[in-house]
């Protein structure tokens, strides 16, 4: 065995290797809709950064769809007179990498006056720099992660604007975790959970928020857990929860390891009820999940099928064969994006009905005092960037659906 | 301390998954020194050929007479890749040098997953894989998933059914001939060219049946599942003695339950609370792995030649 030093480096490079290359991106199509024969109208692009493959497509899909709904629908109702909105979406992988190579490259586009995305915080941390340098836009319908916002101190209360074009139609998870925190409490009568996250970004947010909202009220965190989003066995875990006699489980993380994490826990003997975030709130979640009944999620908003004001974007969307569902972001996504035609819109009216040669910095000024009743209600955006709407929708598996249980704004005391 | 036995349980389910694929890692690396890299797709196309097999069956027929047909159906797809990559991807460098294959197994593994990510229906996102329904069973202080039970049967008699293969059979020796010393096998009238294609096989059978066990008990394939699991059960093949098949089984039993263990207890000893956990599990697997290597560096049961194959 004289080759064994051989045998150890290789292997340590390959991992690297294997660890970088999987992150490249793979759909680089224009699905946009051009066609500007000439005339008088300028064409500007919409990009979109989100997972379209991988564990999150489900949710990535249904995000791009969504964008690409409003932007054909603008084109089609001539929204903004004498401009024409081209699509081009990207796909991130969930991978913080991708998602920066994807700001660089729209933002190299000149025609490119706003992007919508990404799904994840994390991959939202590593295009808020390119987005801010180049002046462009960047409105997330799903990033949670207060940090994003208002920057890391915000737990002291020392709230700061981290990038001026930086916004998002969901609102955070101080929010969403607390308002879990008190579902669980109140509504659950949950007294003892046991508390797992999945060391991202985000799962680690929403599951420090709920736990500090939960001891507020007076419950007990009776264990807390780490696990690596790609892990799909719990069972160690499982065992340890067991011994710990929880009345509920908390996940902090997202449906891909949140539905073996439900169904080993269910098979260990652990029988309650595991509750999670808008990561958890995903229709796979129960395909996914054989014993998912009587779990529990909370997502931003209210369930669109419940607002009025969703009645035409569920209707558009079904109309136009989309082949996946809008599935939770679809009408923040739908929103997100109308806020940058919005935006055109009134760069192009403020500017004599023409737009200028170096429109990115006006888009963003416009951005901030936005305002219009979108899918998800009105949509506007605070001194921080954040959506002025916090309204939360509790809800449980009930068969092979999530069912509405309990919508709220939530208020902070 | 009570959780012991379930931890155990859970360690040893697991392990002997690890065993299983790194069945694969080890014969291949016992005969031709490559370390197949690819080896984590075919365990993963092993799972989308038993999957084909139960979408393609009548949505009646009960899980329990499909299985055997799946598992035929997941040992098919793998090995028809496994042969078809030797031929066309490893034979014709046999005698290059040991980084050539090896990039070269880097790349398939790439192409492979691509392939399925590509062109399996709907494979972009995890697709569900059947379940066995029913509570779970209760053995000896444990609680173990009727799924699980597939693996605590299948590993055994592979094991057993491999063991006697390479000992008793004619084939078999001609492995361990071909081991020991590829020039004299063929001097002898071995037709090494075969017993290779044989290794692959075996390995990518054993990958299969390791697939449709992960489907059981997660209940999900998808196109990224043999990266890690591959790479957990190559480094049980180098914990347990790369090219021995029992090492194989024993190193994936040895990780198994380390990761199982240090899951449930390390954040019990005092000061240690931060370093433990379902995060630090893999740390503290590879922490093992490196001790192993640094006392014995031919793994626990390595470089016993005469078992070689």
């Amino acid at each position: 065995m004289r080759h064994r030093p051989l045998l150890i480096i290789a292997t340590a490079l390959t991992t690297g290797t294997l660890a970088l290359t999987a992150c490249g991106s793979r759909d680089d199509k224009d699905t946009g809709t051009t066609g500007n024969p000439g005339g008088k109208t300028t064409t500007v692009a919409i990009g979109l950064d989100s997972p379209l493959t991988g564990d999150l497509s489900a949710l990535g899909q249904g995000i791009k769809n969504s964008a690409h709904l409003a932007v054909t629908n603008a084109n089609k109702t001539k929204e903004v007179p004498g401009v024409t909105f081209k699509f081009l979406p990207l796909d991130d992988q969930a991978q913080p990498t991708s998602g920066q190579q994807n700001a660089t490259k729209l933002a190299g586009d000149k025609r490119v006056v706003g992007i919508v995305g990404p799904l994840n915080s994390s991959v939202a941390q590593s295009m808020q720099q390119v987005a801010q340098a180049n002046n462009l836009a960047l409105i997330s319908p799903a990033n949670t992660t207060p940090d994003l916002t208002q920057g890391k101190d915000w737990k002291q209360n020392n709230r700061k604007r981290q990038f001026t074009t930086y916004f998002r139609t969901a609102t955070t998870d101080e929010v969403q975790g607390a308002f879990g925190g008190q579902y669980a409490y109140e509504q659950i009568k949950a007294r003892k959970v046991y508390v797992i996250d999945d060391q991202k970004t985000y799962g680690v947010g929403l599951a420090a928020a709920f736990a500090a909202k939960f001891t507020a009220m007076g419950g007990t965190v009776v264990g807390t857990e780490h696990v690596n989003p790609e892990d799909r066995d719990f069972k160690a875990i499982v065992s340890k929860a067991k011994a710990t006699t929880p009345d509920l489980v908390f996940y902090g993380g997202e449906y891909p390891a949140a539905a073996p994490l439900s169904q080993q826990l269910k098979d260990g003997g652990v029988t309650v009820p595991l509750m999670g975030g808008d990561g958890m709130y995903s229709a796979d979640y129960i395909t996914l999940n054989k014993k998912s009944a009587g779990d529990y999620a909370t997502s931003v908003g209210k369930p669109v099928e419940q607002l009025d004001s969703a009645k035409k974007f569920i209707a558009d969307y079904k109309a136009a064969g989309y082949k996946d569902r809008y599935e939770a972001y679809g009408g923040s996504t739908y929103d997100a994006t109308w806020a940058i035609i919005q935006a055109v819109k009134t760069v192009v009216t403020e500017n004599g009905g023409k737009l200028p040669d170096n429109p990115r910095t006006k888009i963003v000024e416009a951005l901030n005092k936005v305002k219009f009743d979108g899918v998800t209600g009105p949509v506007s955006f605070d001194q921080y960037g954040d959506t002025t709407n916090t309204m939360i929708t509790a809800y449980q598996v009930d068969g092979t659906q999530w069912k509405a249980r309990h919508s709220a704004p939530y208020k902070k005391n | 301390m009570h959780q012991l036995p379930q931890q155990l349980a859970n360690g040893i389910i697991l392990g002997a998954m690890y065993g299983l694929i790194a069945i694969g890692y080890t014969m291949v690396y016992g005969i031709v020194q490559l370390i197949n890299f690819a080896h984590g797709e075919i365990f993963m196309i092993g799972g989308f050929g038993a999957l084909t097999v139960h979408l393609a069956l009548p949505a009646a027929t009960p899980l329990l007479l499909a299985l055997p047909l799946m598992i035929a159906g997941g040992i098919t797809a793998a090995v028809a890749i496994a042969v078809t990559a030797e031929r066309f991807a490893y034979r014709p460098l046999r005698g290059a040098p040991r980084l050539a294959p090896l990039i070269t197994a880097i790349g398939l593994s790439i192409a492979l997953q691509q392939a399925v990510w590509k062109w399996y229906p709907d494979a972009k996102k995890a697709r569900v894989f059947p379940q066995f329904t029913g509570d779970s069973l209760h053995l000896l202080g444990a609680t173990v998933q009727r799924g699980e039970l597939f693996l605590l049967i299948a590993a055994p008699l592979c094991m057993t059914a491999l063991g006697l293969f390479v000992s008793r059979t004619r084939t078999g020796r001609g492995m361990q001939a071909t081991a020991q010393d590829p020039d004299t096998a063929r001097l002898m009238g071995i037709d090494t060219d075969r017993i290779i294609v044989i290794a692959f096989t075996i390995g990518a059978a054993f990958a299969a049946v390791a697939a449709v066990a992960h489907g059981l008990k997660y209940g999900q394939v998808d196109f990224r599942m043999g990266f890690i699991t591959g790479l957990k059960a190559f480094t049980a093949a180098v914990l347990g003695g790369i090219g021995n098949i029992y090492g194989a089984m024993l190193g994936g039993l040895v990780l198994g339950i380390a990761e199982a263990l240090a899951t449930g207890y390390i954040d019990h000893i005092p000061g240690m609370a931060q370093f433990g956990g379902g995060s630090w599990k893999d740390v503290w697997a590879f922490v093992l792995l490196i001790l192993v290597l640094l006392l014995r560096p031919q793994g626990l049961l390595g470089e016993r030649v005469a078992d070689r194959a």
